[in-house]
Formats: structure tokens, C-alpha cells, sequence
């Protein structure tokens, strides 16, 4: 899949707090429990199921945390990846709906 | 014609269960397993035994979630279910108490995490009329910082903390849940004073947490099994409010008695200085 249509959801199944920075998000399925670093959050924040994860580490990484954008590419589809194995975030080639309430 | 059921009513941490069985024996084991936490209270909630034979606890996963109304509890050991609106259960399980034991940790998670408390796995005692907590990994030093512990100090577990919400904070309550030193804790309680995440090595110090950092060591040790989206979101919030309203340390110790002059140490200079200031 072309990294410049991937689409990223936060799922409706998890629980997420943000406190000093950092985001606290917990999988209701399983109970597992991640936290997000701000750069992490930056982009699951951003997550709406409409703007592409490419758009997403332009606008919210690159800017905000002046990051080289080719690493900042790697970085956060490795993230991805991650979180959407432990069912946090939903991952598409087409835009999604949101399921975050 | 049916055997009638006989009633014992177990009060933990405030909240009174009438255990209900027709089995004379299984009667008797849950008096001797929950002495001192036995009630004359009227229960709030209910819990009907139906026993299968005899087997060992079962080292199974345990699974909880919603079917209907109801809450459906399930491990190889035993099969609940309870329904939140009625207050009242039943469980067809085998004589072991180490399951009895289980069911009834779960019960009390759920109950909990509806009314903003937890379960934590934790030693917890009284010092000095407060709770201090001490949580970690198998093999941190729960146990052991029990053992250490001077004569005046109560035990209110070696192993699984029940907390609740209080006007001041938290209050801890003592559990009959006992780990290795196969102890009951006294049926007490008192307002948390701190909570210690423990880590053995070759001297006694108290380290700052992160708020963040605090919220993830708590969050591995609470006991929560449920999958419940709506409860799951308490569950954080109220992991959040405890980081905010309870001071929160490292205590790397030296598993010797001068562990517990470190505590106090803790306490005195955490209460001479405004929480807030």
C-alpha cells in the first residue's frame, strides 16, 4: 500500500487520557495499556479516518517537532503498524469514520 | 425437595455479600476462609453456590464480559454470572477456595470500578493511623516488606489492596486475600498516605515518579478483567484522579527492617510540607 493513501482511525474499543504530555490509551478488548510520547499523540490525536497519514506527519510532526520528514515517515508508520496490531488505531487505504466517541 | 440454602454475609472493604450454598461443608470452608470479615450487615449484593466436584484452581485465563444485562464470568474452574441491576449471582464452581477466592476478587472489581476504586496488587498496612501501599512485580518485595514490618504496624494485605474513594483521598481496606505469608489482613481501614512502587537493591531510598510514569506502573497492577468499554473508561479516570491525589514514589530498599524507618522518614517530611505548596 502507497504510504500517501493510507488512512489511520482511532478505534471506538479503547479508552485514552492525556496527562503531562503524554497520552494514556488502554484497549477495552484486552486490557492492554500503551503510553504515547508527544510525538505519538500528536498523530494518534490526529487521527480522524479522513486526513492522510502523510498529511498528518507533514502538518502535526514536522512542523510541531521539526523532525526530517523521511524519518518522521518511518517513524510513525512503524507506529502505526504497532498500534493498529493491538487494535488501537483502524488502518485503510480509503478514508474511514472515526470510531473514537 | 430442594436442600434450603444457608447464608453467610462477607463484608470486604465495605461492601457486604450474602454467600449463599447448600452445602453444609462449603458452608463451613467459607466462614473459616473469611473469618473476620464475616457481617451482620445487610447485603448489598448476593451470590447463590452451586458446587461441581472437586478439582484443583484452574491456571486458565480468566474471561469477563457483558451477555446481556448480566455479567458472564468464566475460567476452566468456575462459571458466574451476575447481574449489576439485581445485585445478585450465581456460580456453579468446584470446592476449591482458590477459586472462591477468585470469584470474588472479580465480583469486587466490578463493583469497584462502577464507584471509582480498584483492586491493586499490592501489600498494604497501617502506620501511624495511614495506608501505605507497596506494589510491584512477583518477587519485588510485597511479602516481604510485610515481614519487616515492626509490631505496631496492621496488616491490611500481603497481596491484593482494595481502595476506595474518600472525602480525603483514598481509603484503604483491609482483604482476606493473602499471598505468600498465607495471612489474612485485619478488617480495617485508613486514609492512603502513599503509594510505593518497590525494587530491591543495596540501599533504602524514595525516588519522584512522573505523573505519566505513575499512571503505567499503576495501570500494570490493578486488577481489572472486564471487557467493557464504558468500564475500562472509569477505570483510567479514576487511575488518573489516584496519581493526582496520592503522592506516588519509587522505594528502592534493602530487605531489612530500617526499610520501614525509610517509610516513616516519608511520612513525616511528605506531611510537614503542603501537598499543593
Amino acid at each position: 500500500m502507497p504510504e500517501n493513501c493510507i488512512y489511520i482511525a482511532r478505534s471506538s474499543a479503547i479508552a485514552a487520557r492525556a496527562l503531562a504530555g503524554e497520552m494514556m490509551v488502554m484497549n477495552s478488548a484486552d486490557s492492554t495499556f500503551f503510553t504515547l510520547n508527544e510525538v505519538a499523540t500528536a498523530i494518534f490525536q490526529a487521527a480522524d479516518g479522513r486526513t492522510p497519514l502523510r498529511d498528518i506527519v507533514r502538518d502535526q510532526v514536522c512542523e510541531q517537532f521539526d523532525v526530517d520528514p523521511d524519518e518522521a515517515h518511518a517513524d510513525a508508520e512503524q507506529f502505526v503498524a504497532e498500534l493498529s496490531s493491538h487494535g488501537i488505531l483502524l488502518v485503510s487505504s480509503q478514508p474511514l469514520s472515526s470510531e473514537a466517541p | 425437595m430442594a436442600a434450603a440454602q444457608k447464608v453467610v454475609c462477607v463484608e470486604i472493604g465495605g461492601i457486604p455479600i450474602a454467600l449463599s450454598t447448600c452445602d453444609a461443608r462449603f458452608l463451613d470452608l467459607l466462614r473459616q476462609r473469611y473469618d473476620g470479615f464475616l457481617s451482620s450487615s445487610r447485603p448489598e449484593f448476593e451470590l447463590q453456590f452451586d458446587l461441581t466436584r472437586t478439582g484443583p484452581a484452574s491456571d486458565d485465563d480468566v474471561r469477563v464480559r457483558r451477555d446481556g444485562d448480566e455479567w458472564l464470568i468464566e475460567r476452566g474452574d468456575f462459571h458466574a454470572r451476575w447481574d449489576p441491576r439485581t445485585g445478585r449471582g450465581s456460580v456453579r464452581q468446584n470446592a476449591n477456595p482458590y477459586s472462591l477466592d477468585s470469584v470474588l476478587r472479580i465480583l469486587h472489581s466490578l463493583i469497584l470500578a462502577q464507584r471509582g476504586g480498584f483492586l491493586l496488587h499490592a501489600a498494604s498496612a497501617i502506620c501511624d493511623g495511614r495506608a501505605y501501599l507497596f506494589s510491584g512485580v512477583s518477587g519485588a518485595g510485597k511479602t516481604t516488606m510485610t515481614r519487616l514490618a515492626p509490631a505496631d504496624i496492621t496488616l491490611l494485605t500481603d497481596e491484593i489492596s482494595y481502595l476506595r474513594p474518600s472525602a480525603e483521598g483514598y481509603a484503604a481496606f483491609g482483604t482476606p486475600f493473602a499471598g505468600e505469608l498465607a495471612r489474612a489482613g485485619e478488617n480495617c481501614t485508613a486514609p492512603v498516605s502513599a503509594l510505593f512502587f518497590l525494587e530491591q537493591g543495596p540501599e533504602n531510598r524514595v525516588d519522584e515518579l512522573s505523573s505519566a510514569e505513575a499512571v503505567r506502573r499503576l495501570m500494570r497492577n490493578i486488577l481489572f478483567f472486564a471487557e467493557d468499554q464504558g468500564l475500562v473508561e472509569k477505570l483510567l479516570a479514576t487511575a488518573c484522579d489516584f496519581v493526582a491525589r496520592v503522592p506516588i514514589r519509587r522505594l528502592t530498599f534493602y530487605p531489612d527492617a530500617r526499610v520501614w524507618d525509610q517509610v516513616r522518614k516519608f511520612a513525616r517530611n511528605f506531611q510537614e510540607v503542603p501537598q499543593h505548596a
